[in-house]
């Protein structure tokens, strides 16, 4: 298969042993943005780890590919430079490495101080403190401060498909708003495209969903367009669990 | 067994009493066993298995050509062997009142030696290099010590004196290094730092494969002086070092800092003493190591608060990265507290590196090993802030770099 999307078919993930995801079926295309909210529980977070080969997270059946290519056979590593990206929900700090450094190891292709310059042009266009930039990795960050630092590093990298694990906590009405605008704006510079986990539609405000999906109890249960959220919102996920 | 020391001629020697009186003690005394405290957790038994001769004549060997560890620096001194060859200082400092000559061996007649090593210090210790630095003196730039050792199954004494006198401030660096030879260094290192004096030392251990150090630190400190000591030790099979640092005047100050890697079969053995003997005295220590392959760290010590260290804080930490299964670590941290009013704490942990850290990494498309790079040098990063006389911490992450590039091209050679 070659043709240009994430497709996720018929994924099935057991986390110690207990089967967490049940049959997912996704195919994002480039420039596309899907959001999966549900309730707390539903295997949001094991979908993300999964998709990134996280030790633990035991792919049972199914198939990922990345445009054509088999992603579960990849190392975590080299799935990220096959173009995939994950902003992590919960940023991990790695004391005494910078930012800098860790891109610098990723195999970006940037030439002296493009790097640099890159880093300081993203953190600009989302109004991240370019002092920021200097510290250790997401050590003594704000929750906020570590998803821009999160954000940031997705317009640096520059990846085909990212996902999005609840990107919108921790940040603020106006933060919000300057992540979600950038990440629109990858959809339709670079063609980026989105897998956003969220609880909220207040992200769906600027960054505009193109799928909605519903994911309770391990399974995809509803599939639908932007008014899908609005509707969670307003109803909650009672009427899907 | 062998005995540890060959019989050596003191003729070359200065004459001193206490060479006679030591060479005497060492008779009835052996290689230390782990029974004894001092060197409980050692595996020195497994490495020190040769004869080892005293180097008690002047050696014909230079030290090995190094790097400048500091541009212009206020004095150079070259040891080899254990004995003073060249001392170079800067004559504007000289004029200020900075001295550094070589005396005879013999602090004093106070004995401070406890076993077979210390008492063969007291006995072969060709000359002690004395830096004294006049009151009110402020020596802008580091002196520089380089510590050289030559010679198969060689052993030397170097003695190094420290006495900044009251009010005074220091920097020093001593650069430790080796041939590839077998041989044995047992170094002592004194500093004696009056009233609000500030010595900071730094000593950069990268000796050869096989050599075997045997180091102590002895410090006393006067009242609102500060003694800061860093080690940086990568190199040797066994580097040990032990440092007993007496806070003795209210108010006093210690640092005691350690960076230390060992692979292959190397092994870190650090010992520490914060004793604490008046009022207001504070000690940081944090010892940070990584060990790989079948290397091995130790580190014990004792935070000692004495019944008049009232209002004393003192602070212990030994953290650890083990980087293979076979690698081992003893951490060790105690307190002795005699005295309730006072703030003390210590931790030590051994891990490896951290998954989730790891992971985050790998995610951004940096593979195991540099991932596991980066961890590691990041993982100093806390430590080599804290170490004095930052014109040398270029070595020093250069030493850890070169480590860790051997385990990148050992993994890529399979």
């Amino acid at each position: 298969m070659s043709e240009k999307s994430l497709q996720i078919v018929s994924l099935s993930v057991a986390v110690e042993g207990k089967q967490i995801l049940s049959d997912v079926n996704l195919t994002i295309n480039p420039g596309e943005v899907h959001a999966i909210m549900g309730p707390n529980g539903a295997g949001k977070s094991t979908l993300s780890n999964a998709l990134f080969g996280k030790a633990g997270y035991d792919v049972t059946a199914g198939a990922v590919t990345l445009d054509g290519q088999d992603l579960l056979a990849l190392p975590t590593w080299q799935r990220a430079r096959a173009g995939l990206f994950l902003a992590m929900q919960y940023p991990t700090e790695v004391p005494g490495v910078s930012l800098h450094a860790a891109l610098q190891a990723a195999g970006l292709g940037y030439e002296n101080g493009e790097l640099s310059d890159a880093l300081r042009d993203e953190a600009k266009r989302i109004g991240f403190a370019e002092h920021f930039l200097d510290r250790p990795l997401n050590v003594d960050l704000s929750g906020g401060e570590m998803k821009r630092n999160e954000t940031v590093q997705l317009g640096v990298i520059k990846p085909k498909y990212a996902i999005l694990d609840e990107l919108d906590s921790g940040l603020d009405i106006d933060a919000l708003r300057m992540v979600s605008e950038r990440v629109e704006q990858a959809t339709q510079e670079s063609g980026l495209g989105v897998l956003v986990i969220t609880h909220y539609n207040r992200l769906l405000a600027e960054l505009k969903a193109d799928k909605v999906h519903v994911l309770s109890g391990g399974s995809i249960v509803a599939s639908g367009g932007p008014e899908l959220a609005l509707e969670l919102e307003n109803s909650g996920y009672a009427q899907y669990s | 067994m062998k005995e540890i020391f060959s019989t050596a001629s003191l003729a070359d020697l200065d004459a001193h009493p206490i060479r006679e009186q030591s060479v005497a003690s060492m008779a009835g005394l052996s290689l230390p066993s782990t029974e004894d405290e001092q060197w409980r957790y050692s595996t020195l038994r497994d490495v020190l298995t040769a004869s080892y001769q005293p180097q008690t004549s002047m050696p014909k060997v230079m030290a090995g050509k190094n790097d400048e560890l500091v541009a212009n620096p206020a004095a150079t001194i070259t040891i080899v062997n254990g004995w003073v060859l060249e001392i170079a200082i800067d004559a504007a400092w000289e004029a200020k009142g900075l001295s550094v000559s070589k005396e005879i061996a013999g602090r004093s007649q106070d004995s401070w030696a406890e076993d077979i090593f210390d008492y063969a210090h007291q006995a072969y210790t060709p000359q002690t290099l004395t830096i004294t630095i006049a009151k009110g003196l402020a020596v802008e730039e580091p002196i520089v010590i380089n510590n050289y050792h030559n010679g198969d199954a060689v052993a030397s004494f170097p003695s190094i004196k420290v006495d900044a006198r009251e009010a005074s401030h220091v920097s020093i660096v001593e650069r430790q290094s080796s041939s590839v030879s077998a041989a044995l260094s047992v170094n002592v290192t004194a500093f004696d730092v009056a009233e609000a004096a500030v010595v900071k030392y730094l000593a950069v251990q990268n000796n050869g494969p096989e050599h075997i150090q045997l180091a102590r630190i002895f410090g006393t400190v006067a009242s609102q002086a500060n003694l800061n000591v860093g080690l940086a030790s990568f190199g040797g099979s066994y580097s040990r070092t032990r440092s007993d640092i007496r806070l003795a005047g209210r108010g006093a100050t210690g640092d005691l800092n350690a960076a230390y890697y060992g692979d292959r079969h190397q092994v870190h053995d650090f010992r520490t003493y914060q004793h604490h003997d008046d009022r207001d005295t504070q000690s940081n220590m944090l010892f940070k190591g990584v060990v790989d392959d079948t290397a091995g760290s130790i580190y014990t010590g004792l935070i000692h608060i004495h019944p008049e260290g009232a209002g004393s804080n003192a602070f212990q930490t030994n953290r650890n990265i083990k980087l293979s299964d076979d690698a081992w670590t003893w951490s060790v941290p105690n307190l002795e507290i005699e005295n309730n009013e006072v703030h003390c704490s210590h931790a030590s942990t051994v891990n490896p590196v951290d998954d989730a850290q790891r992971f985050y990494l790998e995610s951004r498309g940096v593979p195991p090993l540099e991932a596991d790079q980066l961890i590691v040098a990041g993982f100093y990063d806390e430590v080599l802030q804290k170490l004095p006389v930052p014109q040398a911490h270029g070595a020093i992450a250069s030493f850890v770099d070169q480590k860790l590039a051997a385990r990148r091209r050992e993994a890529a050679e399979g």
